[in-house]
């Protein structure tokens, strides 16, 4: 069932989804996005070049804010603009909680919602999704 | 501006490379991929019939993945480009700013993707900023856009994206401690003193022999009452050796280590200072120095006698 127009409200906020961050998961997901940067996969040379381990990458973040919105607007949304600013990076074992609001909606059918994702350290992603939903306003 | 500074700025309103094409067209393999790993379970990317039930042609590609169409894959990105390096990378490493993260994406989404789609990538530099202090270190933030063609040429997506080129911070680890010596009650009265600066020595209270490594009992007449003296601070190396292998990180290779004879004529194993293992020999006239390592540990070290006015 894909969510209509008239059926959303500004303010209306999103049910959260959790993504438990494996070692597996930051690497499988950066290979399906044919990213191949070793700070991604490979550990000690993740900690040479400054970080703490490997972590996900922003393709990734990208593909896991697409993945929230559309499955609460429904398979009809077509997904119209991704804006994020990554913070705290998303390291093996931690968990990502992922949150949602309704910010706007303008006459021609778009919905935008303000999304973030937290871990344990902090804000990993902050940002907004424009969805087009169907509907008589669109 | 610093002749560095300019040549970076020159770099503004530029393209990065060239524009880049995908190396397969839009496909579902990769699309089944993709979905799989990000455990998105909307149906219109793999499900023909459910994609068009929502009133697409058929299965489009996940509006995310645009940027993994045109991703240089997994050779290019492991060997040296023969093309030449990228400039820009190489001007910002120039400055040392040798690691990269991604801060900002910013898509504007024109049409969905479908199978059969070939995308190409062109980017131009959009901004460079003045060197900033980060978390991860000392780095400029790179703007860029870029704009994603399908083969017609048309625009499918433009993406403001930003990176950080960083100075990896120095995670020197700090030098592990010295190993701790195994203080008993038998013992404690000497390292104490040597916390002190002082050099002690045990003495039997009733035969008033000097005796060293600390004991409970004389081993002259067998007492066990003892008092102790402190030492001039002076004597000569007895023996040494000095350690290549193996390492331990508390200390600095190589290391001498000598039995050191007291005027008093008792002995005790010790570290030299102020001179090079080379130039050790027994017999060698020594005085004490000190050292702290850590704020639990002080420790007596002997340097050459004629180094003493120096």
């Amino acid at each position: 069932m894909s969510r209509s127009f008239e059926d959303v409200s500004v303010g209306e906020e999103l049910p959260e989804l959790s993504i438990p961050l494996t070692r597996t998961m930051i690497v499988a997901t950066a290979l399906a996005s044919r990213d191949y940067q070793d700070v991604h996969h490979d550990p000690s040379l993740a900690v040479e070049r400054g970080s703490k381990d490997v972590f996900m990458n922003i393709l990734t973040t990208n593909g896991l804010v697409d993945r929230y919105v559309t499955q609460w607007a429904g398979p009809a949304a077509v997904v119209k603009a991704i804006r994020i600013r990554l913070g705290a990076p998303n390291y093996p074992g931690d968990t990502m909680l992922l949150t949602g609001t309704v910010s706007a909606k303008d006459d021609g059918g778009r919905v935008e919602i303000k999304v973030r994702g937290t871990n344990a350290i902090g804000p990993h992603v902050t940002g907004t999704v424009v969805v087009q939903l169907q509907g008589s306003g669109a | 501006m610093s002749e560095y500074e300019e040549r970076l700025q020159a770099w503004v309103g530029r393209p990065v490379g060239t524009v880049r094409t995908g190396q397969d067209p839009v496909n579902v393999p990769m699309i089944r991929h993709w979905v799989e790993a990000m455990e998105d379970g909307n149906p219109v990317y793999l499900d023909e019939a459910a994609a068009r039930a929502t009133g697409r042609e058929g299965v489009v590609a996940p509006a995310s993945m645009i940027q993994a169409w045109t991703m240089r894959g997994y050779a290019a990105s492991v060997r040296e480009d023969p093309a030449g390096p990228d400039e820009l990378t190489d001007l910002l490493a120039e400055g040392g700013y040798t690691s990269v993260v991604a801060t900002d994406s910013e898509f504007e989404f024109h049409r969905e993707l479908v199978p059969g789609d070939r995308v190409s990538v062109e980017e131009t530099v959009d901004s460079i900023s003045p060197e900033k202090n980060t978390a991860l270190g000392a780095g400029r933030f790179v703007s860029t856009v870029k704009t994603y063609r399908d083969a017609s040429g048309e625009v499918v997506a433009t993406q403001r994206w930003r990176l950080l080129r960083f100075r990896p911070e120095d995670k020197a680890e700090p030098k592990p401690l010295r190993p701790r010596p195994a203080i008993n009650s038998d013992n404690a009265f000497w390292f104490e003193a040597a916390r002190e600066h002082k050099l002690v020595i045990q003495r039997c209270a009733d035969c008033k022999s000097l005796r060293h490594p600390p004991g409970p009992c004389c081993p002259q007449c067998g007492s066990f009452d003892w008092d102790t003296v402190e030492a001039q601070g002076e004597g000569h190396v007895y023996s040494y050796v000095v350690n290549h292998h193996p390492r331990h990180p508390a200390f600095d290779y190589p290391l001498v280590v000598a039995v050191v004879e007291l005027t008093e004529g008792t002995r005790l194993i010790t570290n030299m200072t102020g001179v090079a293992p080379q130039d050790v020999e027994i017999g060698m006239a020594v005085v004490v120095d000190w050292i702290d390592p850590d704020p639990d540990l002080s420790l007596p070290v002997f340097r050459p006698a004629e180094n003493k006015e120096r």
